[in-house]
């Protein structure tokens, strides 16, 4: 009897997942994966288009990372009957299945913010979480000469919480090569109380941002856009001549239409198993579920190996052994051609120290240094050659404090 | 965890002054935190608390600002009016919960 896991979104995590899964379960099994279309970006490369950075090498097809014995439907998923077991693609196709794990990521939502989408959509405002903002950007940064550029957070959750930041970093640096930053007012806006959430790495990052003469408007959490203005819900007014914002993330919508997803969309589940709180045969990885850690590559890398255990244990009519951590670790672009890496689970945060990488060697860790900036670059290589195709890669789910500082009690 | 004296009530309390003991909070107990950070408890933060303690008790996290506004129907804008400032921060404060985790 052919038994079937099907897997919604082909993206980082859904990708990795089923490279590894198809190695781990006999055929009796079926292994299916539905995207909806054949373009998987790398992500973390958006990051530097605005300021010219290469665009080539940023989206290849999904066909040259799935394993041959897994099935790659390109369409978009309608729906989950968590009932029947089975899913409805949009074209009226349905898949029953086992097991399933949503893997469907965020859906960027600059609808949810009224005002954002209007007519100073990509003419002051913009975005570089899709790769046509920021090439959008781009061009608008190649035409910029004075004013005031805002970096703006619309909401938590946010995946890759440092990138608005590694944004004002780069954006600092790349106005002062170009003798723009005196006629620049940099101002950051967040709806957190300070740079990031984790108090050593806030500490740290929002100095840096001090350091860099970034204004920054903490506790700002927007309700519309107003002209060239952002408004918060407590009448603050944010005026700018450029807006970088990252609007609201929210769920797949299908989630939600599914009954699977919380009030954002994103899929409740135990933070250890990845386990659907709602029905024990749903799973999500990713950007999708709701843990509380990073939505993050790291993340999904570190989650998918523990997921994989897991499912093979069900598979096996076995019950699951593995726990995740909450692992997550995330270079931090600082400018300048320097980087700072970040290492943390649910229970620590990030520290100071060492942190071994595996293909490009030591990092220094909550630390600027010319190495981070390069593992950065390199990461790339590793995404598409050894990650996506669901390689070994040596660095062990769990997260280690081997090389780090403990902090000393708060002083 | 230190605990601390709130106008005779002791109370077992986070270095930010978060009740780590949940069983210790009651309506009155509210009214005493409330007037710490300078608010006067109406029906409508009572209604917003309420929501808080349920939902808390069901999934063992304090709610954003958005799940606490979609669950107890008080707007996002009523919510900073209730709570000016920081409200998610305050929400749970006078809810006797821990601070919300603000997303890595
Ligand atoms: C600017 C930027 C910089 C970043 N930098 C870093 C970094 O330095 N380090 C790091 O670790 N992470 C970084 N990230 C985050 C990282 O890219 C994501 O966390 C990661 O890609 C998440 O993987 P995922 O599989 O959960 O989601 P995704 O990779 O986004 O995949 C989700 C997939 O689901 C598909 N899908 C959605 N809805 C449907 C539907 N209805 N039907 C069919 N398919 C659907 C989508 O097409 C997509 O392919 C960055 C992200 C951005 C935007």
């Amino acid at each position: 009897m052919t038994r079937h896991v099907v897997v919604l979104g082909a993206g980082t995590a859904g990708t990795m997942l089923v490279n590894k899964l198809r190695r781990r379960l006999d055929d009796t099994w079926k292994i299916t994966v539905v995207d909806r279309d054949d373009a998987h970006p790398y992500q973390p490369g958006f990051l530097f288009v605005p300021f010219g950075g290469p665009t080539d090498d940023l989206v290849r097809s999904r066909h040259a990372f799935v394993h041959d014995g897994v099935e790659l439907v390109l369409e978009a998923v309608d729906r989950v009957d968590v009932a029947a077991q089975e899913v409805l693609l949009l074209d009226g196709r349905l898949l029953p299945y086992d097991y399933l794990v949503i893997a469907s990521g965020v859906t960027l939502r600059p609808d949810q913010t009224p005002g954002m989408l209007g007519p100073e959509w990509r003419r002051s405002i913009f975005d570089f979480y899709t790769l046509d903002g920021a090439k959008a950007l781009a061009t608008a940064l190649r035409g910029f000469r004075r004013g005031r550029l805002v970096v703006h957070v619309t909401d938590v959750p946010i995946k890759c919480p440092v990138a608005p930041l590694e944004f004002t970093f780069l954006a600092d640096d790349w106005l002062r090569r170009r003798g723009l930053r005196s006629h620049t007012e940099l101002v950051f806006v967040t709806p957190m109380d300070g740079a990031f959430t984790k108090p050593v790495a806030s500490e740290r990052l929002g100095s840096m941002l001090s350091d860099r003469d970034v204004v920054v408007e903490a506790d700002f959490l927007v309700e519309r856009i107003e002209g060239r203005s952002l408004v918060s819900y407590d009448g603050r007014e944010v005026p700018f001549d450029l807006l970088v914002t990252v609007p609201l993330h929210m769920g797949a919508e299908f989630v939600t239409r599914s009954g699977l997803g919380d009030e954002l969309g994103f899929v409740p589940v135990d933070k250890h198993t990845l386990q659907s709180t709602a029905d024990p045969r749903i799973f999500a990885v990713g950007d999708a579920s709701d843990i509380p850690t990073s939505k993050a590559g790291s993340v999904a890398h570190f989650s998918v190996d523990v997921l994989v255990d897991n499912l093979v244990e069900l598979a096996a009519g076995r019950p699951m052994t593995h726990s995740f951590d909450g692992h997550a670790n995330c270079f931090v672009e600082s400018g300048d051609r320097k980087a700072l890496l970040l290492d943390f689970n649910y229970e620590t945060e990030p520290l100071p120290g060492t942190f071994p990488v595996p293909y490009v060697g030591p990092m220094s860790l909550l630390k600027e240094s010319r190495a981070n900036h390069l593992g950065k670059l390199a990461f790339q290589w590793v995404y598409w050659n050894v990650l996506l195709p669901g390689r070994p890669i040596p660095l062990a789910p769990a997260m280690s404090m081997v090389g780090k500082q403990n902090p000393v009690s708060t002083s | 965890m230190p605990v601390t004296t709130l106008e005779g009530h002791e109370v077992h309390v986070d270095a930010e002054g978060f009740l780590t003991d949940l069983s210790e909070w009651d309506d009155e107990l509210a009214t005493v935190l409330a007037a710490q950070i300078g608010l006067t408890l109406t029906d409508e933060h009572r209604a917003v608390l309420t929501f808080l303690r349920d939902d808390f008790a069901q999934r063992g996290e304090t709610a954003t600002l958005r799940r606490a506004s979609a669950g107890s129907g008080v707007s996002v804008k009523d919510l900073f009016r209730l709570f000016p400032q920081k409200p998610a921060k305050k929400m749970a404060y006078v809810a006797g919960l821990p601070k919300p985790v603000g997303c890595v």
